[in-house]
């Protein structure tokens, strides 16, 4: 006699409040989000115009120049810290791993420490060190006879977003050091000293054993650095303000969107434009984190201990 | 801030005690600079006459108030009295149905035309916001300084830059205070500053706005010729010079120049200890007719929204009155009060701002009459483009293109 299956209330009951709570706070203003950038307002009326917002923002060059412009800076914003933030990160991980090095819990502590300053002390502090008025920076380098080097690095075009991404850097280092730091804790001595046995020490020891192992932790950290760098928006907004100068050459996808959707200065905001440009960046996130998903981390080689 | 909101409360906690049914009204502003003088002098100064009526001064930052104020008006949340920037964007507003019509305030009579033209409809039939302030351009300049380098006062284009070159020369100080950071100083302190000598004040303006003149055209361009040759008497790394930084080196008397708006003149007076004097824009040649900007600034307007209407009309008289006008003329010098009233200034700097209005021709910003109604915006773009020019990144002739080719994509005249 086949016995009746019970339905399972304490499931539903136990999963009610985080459902509630998840969809009232992110899938709802999502799907409205999604929803708003299909209207626009004329006169006082919302009305409903397909996908007119999007036809304007890629085909009005006066949009697309701005929306282009913001992709290509996000682009290199996140170039600079997979090229710089990630290998550092390693590194340090690396460093600090290794059994006779003294003092590690304050390095890693000194290094951490950064990843949890809010954006507008950094923002704030960075821009004073780099002042070229009050700053300390232009004496730093004076006083080791490299005054020649420095710039106004702010507020030159072709410095001030790579500066700002360094800057970055220099706050979120942390968090790929202590992800891979962790990593390579895991890995267990009798690998490394079979590995000894073979003749693999030092750097080789690192490239061969280690680096495979920590891999998958590397492409999570890629992924967060990609979704973290495409919703950026803070320090940018901390240090050059929504208009993102100079000349909009620190302009980002979350500085365009917040200057679009609310509006700075004489500018007026315009919600469903700017739902749009919040739109397209969720496909552009969607679509890069699938690439990883899908693409990468189905690939990728898994040991087991 | 937490000491205002102490006093806030405590205000509040004896207003109520005072009188129970009071009207509360809320004004919202940009000038969060001025907050203690509205609560210290203009608010009790109404509520001493006007028992039954309380007022809190609630301003937001300047770069977000337009923006903010929008979406408070929108949500239903705006103060019950508004402060009106000049022209179009005020006019949305009211177009808006969001700022109510001031035709019947009994005190609007103490008002020239010219005093509402920035608050007034295109076709004049509604007037809806009450004249505040003007303010004037010009240089203000550090008096030691220019004793110490020997030079004089400059009236035309020449001289200026030869008092330039002087002061550069002697080393002691930066020659001019400014950044190109923020962008809108190289627009409003510059541009338009000493633009109204070269495209003559009013009658250029109009010109543009009929479509008669081109951004193109060589009165337009001059202005930022004279910019592009700045570069050279700026600070070093000017580039990353913001507005706080430009006023901050200005009054530590590191500079000499300042390009200025009269409403730095309280700021001014409270942090420099050194004496200061203005000069107005200088003329291209010795015996020219000089022109100034004289820019309707600052109004304020009842939220056509509020629950306090009679209330609010009753500050909005009262703003009217040749006693608001006193008050705030010598709180705040440097904001020129558009009253009829002739009203005695004691500060010698505003006094000689003002005295221009006498020796010169008076013209209002050139970008801020219908020009920005459409998108791109005049102002904005005129913002970016001074300060490319500044640096140096583009050239005056490209810069005014683009600014007319902007323009000619919206705007009839101009196409």
């Amino acid at each position: 006699m086949a016995e009746r299956r019970q339905i399972r209330w304490h499931i539903v009951v136990f999963l009610t409040p985080a459902v509630l709570v998840y969809t009232a706070i992110m899938i709802f203003p999502l799907f409205n989000t999604l929803r708003l950038a299909l209207y626009t307002e004329v006169g006082q009326m919302r009305e409903f115009v397909g996908l007119q917002n999007f036809r304007t923002l890629f085909g009005d060059p006066r949009w697309s120049d701005s929306f282009w412009n913001a992709l290509g800076n996000n682009f290199w914003f996140f170039i600079i810290h997979m090229l710089v933030q990630n290998p550092i990160g390693v590194l340090l991980a690396a460093i600090l791993s290794h059994p006779k090095l003294r003092f590690s819990a304050l390095y890693r502590s000194a290094i951490f420490i950064p990843t949890i300053l809010s954006f507008v002390i950094v923002g704030f502090a960075w821009k004073l060190i780099l002042s070229p008025i009050w700053g300390i920076a232009p004496g730093m380098l004076d006083a080791v006879g490299l005054k020649f080097l420095y710039a106004p690095w702010l507020g030159k075009e072709e410095y001030a977003l790579t500066t700002l991404a360094l800057v970055s850097v220099w706050q979120f280092v942390g968090i790929p050091m202590m992800l891979i730091y962790a990593a390579l804790l895991t890995i267990p001595e009798e690998i490394i000293e079979a590995g000894e046995c073979d003749g693999l020490t030092g750097w080789a020891a690192f490239w061969k054993i280690k680096l495979p192992l920590i891999l998958p932790s590397i492409g999570i950290i890629s992924i967060l650095t990609f979704v973290g760098n495409f919703n950026a928006f803070d320090l940018i907004y901390a240090a050059q303000g929504a208009l993102a100068g100079p000349d909009y050459s620190t302009d980002i996808l979350g500085t365009f969107m917040y200057r679009t959707f609310f509006g700075f200065q004489l500018q007026l905001g315009d919600p469903h434009m700017g739902s749009a440009i919040a739109t397209a960046m969720f496909a552009i996130i969607l679509i890069g984190v699938c690439i990883y998903l899908f693409g990468i981390q189905t690939r990728m080689r898994r040991y087991q201990f | 801030m937490t000491y205002f909101k102490l006093t806030g409360a405590l205000l509040a906690t004896t207003v109520l005690g005072t009188a129970a049914f009071a009207q509360e009204l809320t004004i919202e502003s940009w000038r969060n600079d001025d907050l203690t003088l509205w609560q210290d002098k203009i608010i009790p100064a109404f509520e001493a006459s006007h028992p039954g009526i309380t007022v809190t001064f609630s301003p937001s930052a300047p770069a977000e108030y337009n923006a903010v104020l929008n979406s408070k008006l929108d949500a239903g949340s705006a103060g019950d009295l508004i402060t009106c920037r000049p022209f179009d964007a005020s006019l949305a507003l009211y177009d808006a149905g969001q700022l109510a019509s001031l035709n019947d305030l009994p005190n609007m009579a103490n008002f020239s035309d010219v005093a509402k033209s920035a608050w007034t409809t295109d076709d004049g039939s509604a007037t809806f916001c009450v004249p505040m302030a003007s303010v004037i351009h010009g240089f203000i300049y550090n008096k030691d300084a220019f004793a110490e380098v020997g030079v004089e006062v400059p009236t035309t284009e020449a001289e200026f830059f030869d008092v330039l070159e002087k002061i550069k020369a002697d080393g002691n100080y930066i020659p001019m205070a400014m950044g190109t950071n923020d962008q809108w100083e190289a627009a409003t302190m510059g541009y338009n500053n000493i633009g109204p000598n070269y495209w003559k004040g009013e009658e250029g303006r109009l010109a543009l706005i009929a479509g008669e003149q081109k951004l193109t055209d060589a009165p337009w361009v001059a202005p930022f010729e004279q910019l592009a040759k700045w570069k050279d008497y700026l600070g070093d790394g000017f580039e990353a010079q913001t507005y706080p930084d430009s006023q901050n080196i200005f009054t530590l008397a590191r500079a000499a120049i300042y390009p200025a708006g009269s409403w730095e003149i309280t700021g001014f007076n409270a942090q420099a200890d050194f004496e200061m004097g203005a000069f107005k824009p200088p003329v291209p040649n010795a015996g020219d007719e000089c022109y100034i900007s004289d820019h309707t600034d600052i109004a304020m307007g009842l939220n056509a929204a509020s629950p306090n209407a009679e209330a609010a009309r009753t500050f909005l008289d009262w703003m009217g009155t040749e006693e608001f006008a006193t008050i705030y003329a010598n709180a705040l010098p440097g904001f020129f009060s558009l009253s009829k009233f002739d009203i005695a200034m004691e500060d010698p700097l505003a006094q000689e701002f003002v005295s221009w209005r006498g020796e010169c021709n008076s013209t209002i910003r050139s970008t801020y009459q219908i020009l920005s109604r459409g998108t791109p915006n005049l102002e904005n773009e005129t913002w970016n483009a001074s300060a490319q020019v500044i640096k140096g990144a583009e050239s005056p002739a490209d810069a005014a293109k683009r600014l007319e080719d902007g323009l000619a994509s919206w705007y009839a005249p101009h196409m």
